[in-house]
């Protein structure tokens, strides 16, 4: 039984506002061999200058302190490689430090950036991630993330970290799927919208115009996972500069970035899921005990939470980003998501876990057409669109650079970017990409208050970076 | 003729002998898109770690000789005194004072049901297991965590019932020496090298 104080339940305080000033990103791909990471890095810090009309050099003078989110330093032989970025990048003799936390190193990264600002040890903060797996072989690959799980008890169980997850969307599909060829089939509909959303974002590494029938054509992973379940391994860098106040609105004006208010809350549970022990659900704003009571009579098999068909990790992350942002129902304060589709199921898995949907009934996020730009059923907006960027599954999951990425996402339907940053006839061909003919701008009308998620593995870290237009804060 | 790397302890310190590691040069990466023009070079590695298992391993030596070792805190000023783990945990996380170490074997033999599974094609690099890889997650009667092993007979159901088997011929000393098949299964059926324990 897991157990929390009253302290522990504290909602976290921001000692002063926090703001995003602006985010950068590089191309995303399978494999970069024509480039170094720190030529990444440099792609992504530039593009973060340039949104705010400023050089590089013009940006750097205002950073103060570096955070740099990079996972799996052991697929590149080099440790401390978070030295020779801020080395390349110009940035000594600034103090540094490297974030991991899996998945979620994106996400993680900008949680400490926030509270050094917070905090007041820096006015500007840099906060960059990357990732590059293309450099072994994809067994040699497999291996090292199979390293993420216990070394002891889990590792030597087949060295592929796919199996280690594979389990509990297993047990997902049977006891809230109930096995259901419905089910399936909106599983299925994620990859097609997540494929098709990529299409529009130069930036994308696996665009596709494909069908519910070429998802489940495609070949089976672990069952019922296929391939076009499964979110990219994929190389890119993006970053993000996080300022107080002052700070924020000096370097952006004139510009078109409005400083946003940035939030960020996380939660973790155990790296091996074997040690899930049980306990009562958290509950979110927007839910109450007794929607609960006889959820194991709804759905036979639920004998134990968040066993395994939930992220604990995530709903804490969840229940303190929303209460540090003065969220009481996500539905309705948001307008814009990028959430963490690891996995077709793990993103339904997440739908519950963040309060879009009670949990059992996530697949309705979907089959509602909710979810999309354009409700498909209605032909008008959706009501709470998320992963317009294609997600981890059409965009990319450059590890350390996601949580960041996705931050970039939100926060240019904020600031009514997004057709600018995508549809530069220029852009897509610099980065070798046709631009498809029906090119549709995805920009969320409106957009005022955005949330990203960035999870790790089996869920063990997962972070909520919220963001908000300062004149439609909540709280 | 190289000798492969052992180890052993000797007065409280790690005795390294034989070779760990093998040099062998890198080799250039060239584009063939652009007429063979330089893009790197690989960098071989081939190394051996060492590793303890600390409190651990008498789990890890108990699989070899038939025994499944999990923990309790039997600490009563704990409010969670008596909460039973497998996977062996050597502090309880509540309280944090040391677990005792219970031999679990009986209470697997006749109570472990399949919580869920997977079945898997693929492997990464240094697997063993033959594939398809059949996960499973076992719960056991009043345990409080449930283990991930693997199936070696018959096709996984959740809620299935198994049995516990043991590598008690030439074992590895890894969780690989501990795998499962359904209640009933024929001791000839095993695995090379596994019995009932």
């Amino acid at each position: 039984m897991i157990k929390f104080s009253q302290r522990q339940l504290r909602i976290p305080k921001l000692l002063r506002p926090v703001y995003l000033v602006t985010a950068g990103q590089s191309k995303f791909g399978r494999a970069m061999p024509d480039k170094r990471t720190e030529e990444l890095c440099v792609d992504a810090l530039t593009m973060a200058a340039r949104l705010i009309d400023k050089t590089p050099a013009e940006l750097k003078s205002y950073i103060h302190s570096c955070y740099y989110g990079h996972f799996a330093d052991h697929f590149g032989d080099q440790l401390l490689g978070e030295s020779v970025i801020h080395d390349r990048l110009g940035l000594d003799p600034l103090g540094n430090i490297g974030v991991k936390t899996g998945g979620a190193t994106g996400g993680s990264t900008l949680w400490e950036t926030v509270k050094a600002v917070a905090s007041g040890y820096s006015d500007c903060a840099l906060a960059m991630g990357w990732e590059r797996m293309d450099e072994v072989p994809t067994d040699e690959g497999n291996h090292l993330i199979s390293c993420a799980a216990d070394k002891d008890w889990e590792t030597p169980l087949g060295h592929i970290y796919t199996g280690y997850y594979a389990v509990m969307a297993q047990k997902y599909w049977q006891v809230f799927g109930k096995e259901e060829e419905s089910f399936r089939r909106t599983l299925a509909e994620i990859s097609v919208k997540h494929h098709g959303y990529a299409r529009f974002n130069p930036y994308a590494h696996s665009p596709k115009k494909i069908t519910v029938d070429d998802v489940l054509a495609s070949p089976v992973v672990a069952y019922p996972l296929r391939a076009l379940d499964c979110c990219l391994m994929s190389v890119g860098a993006a970053c993000a500069i996080i300022c107080d106040e002052d700070t924020a609105f000096e370097l952006t004006k004139n510009t078109k970035n409005k400083p946003l208010r940035i939030f960020v809350a996380a939660g973790s549970h155990t790296l091996r899921p074997a040690c899930r022990r049980d306990m009562d659900i958290p509950l979110l704003p927007n839910e109450t005990a007794d929607q609960y009571a006889d959820l194991s009579e709804r759905f036979p098999g639920v004998d134990r939470y968040p066993g395994f068909t939930g992220f604990l990790a995530a709903r804490m992350a969840a229940y303190y980003g929303y209460g540090m942002a003065g969220v009481t129902d996500p539905m309705e304060d948001f307008d814009v998501l990028e959430l963490h589709d690891a996995f077709t199921i793990s993103d339904v898995q997440t739908y519950e876990d963040i309060g879009l949907r009670p949990y059992g009934y996530g697949r309705d996020y979907v089959e509602s057409g909710d979810c999309y730009h354009t409700n498909p059923h209605t032909g008008k907006p959706g009501k709470l669109p998320s992963n317009l960027s294609g997600g981890l599954i059409g965009c990319m999951h450059a590890v350390g650079a996601t949580g960041i990425m996705q931050t970039l996402e939100v926060a240019s339907h904020i600031w009514n970017r997004w057709a600018e940053l995508h549809e530069d006839e220029a852009l897509w061909k610099a980065f070798g990409r046709q631009k498809p003919d029906d090119w549709t701008d995805l920009q969320v009308k409106g957009a005022k208050r955005g949330m990203a998620i960035s999870h790790a593995g089996v869920g063990s870290h997962v972070t909520t970076t919220i963001l908000m237009d300062p004149d439609h804060l909540l709280s | 003729m190289s000798k492969q790397g052992t180890v052993r302890v000797v007065n409280g310190r790690y005795k390294f002998s034989g070779e760990f590691h093998h040099a062998t040069p890198n080799t250039p990466i060239t584009n063939d898109d652009e007429g063979g023009k330089l893009v790197g070079v690989t960098n071989p590695r081939d190394m051996t770690y060492v590793h303890t298992y600390g409190g651990e391993a008498v789990f890890f030596e108990g699989l070899g000789k038939g025994i499944l070792y999990g923990t309790r805190c039997d600490n009563p000023k704990c409010e969670f005194t008596g909460t039973q783990y497998i996977p062996f945990r050597i502090h309880c996380p509540d309280c944090l004072g040391r677990n005792t170490v219970v031999d679990f074997t009986k209470t697997c033999r006749t109570t472990a049901t399949v919580h869920t599974f997977m079945v898997c094609e693929r492997s990464g690099a240094f697997n063993v297991l033959d594939k398809p890889i059949k996960f499973i997650n076992i719960e056991f009667e009043g345990v409080g965590t449930i283990l991930m092993s693997y199936l070696s007979l018959g096709e996984p159901t959740i809620g299935m019932k198994v049995v516990p088997i043991f590598r008690t011929t030439d074992p590895t000393f890894t969780i690989t020496d501990l795998s499962w098949v359904p209640e009933g299964a024929d001791e000839g059926d095993l695995p090379d090298g596994f019995t009932f324990g």
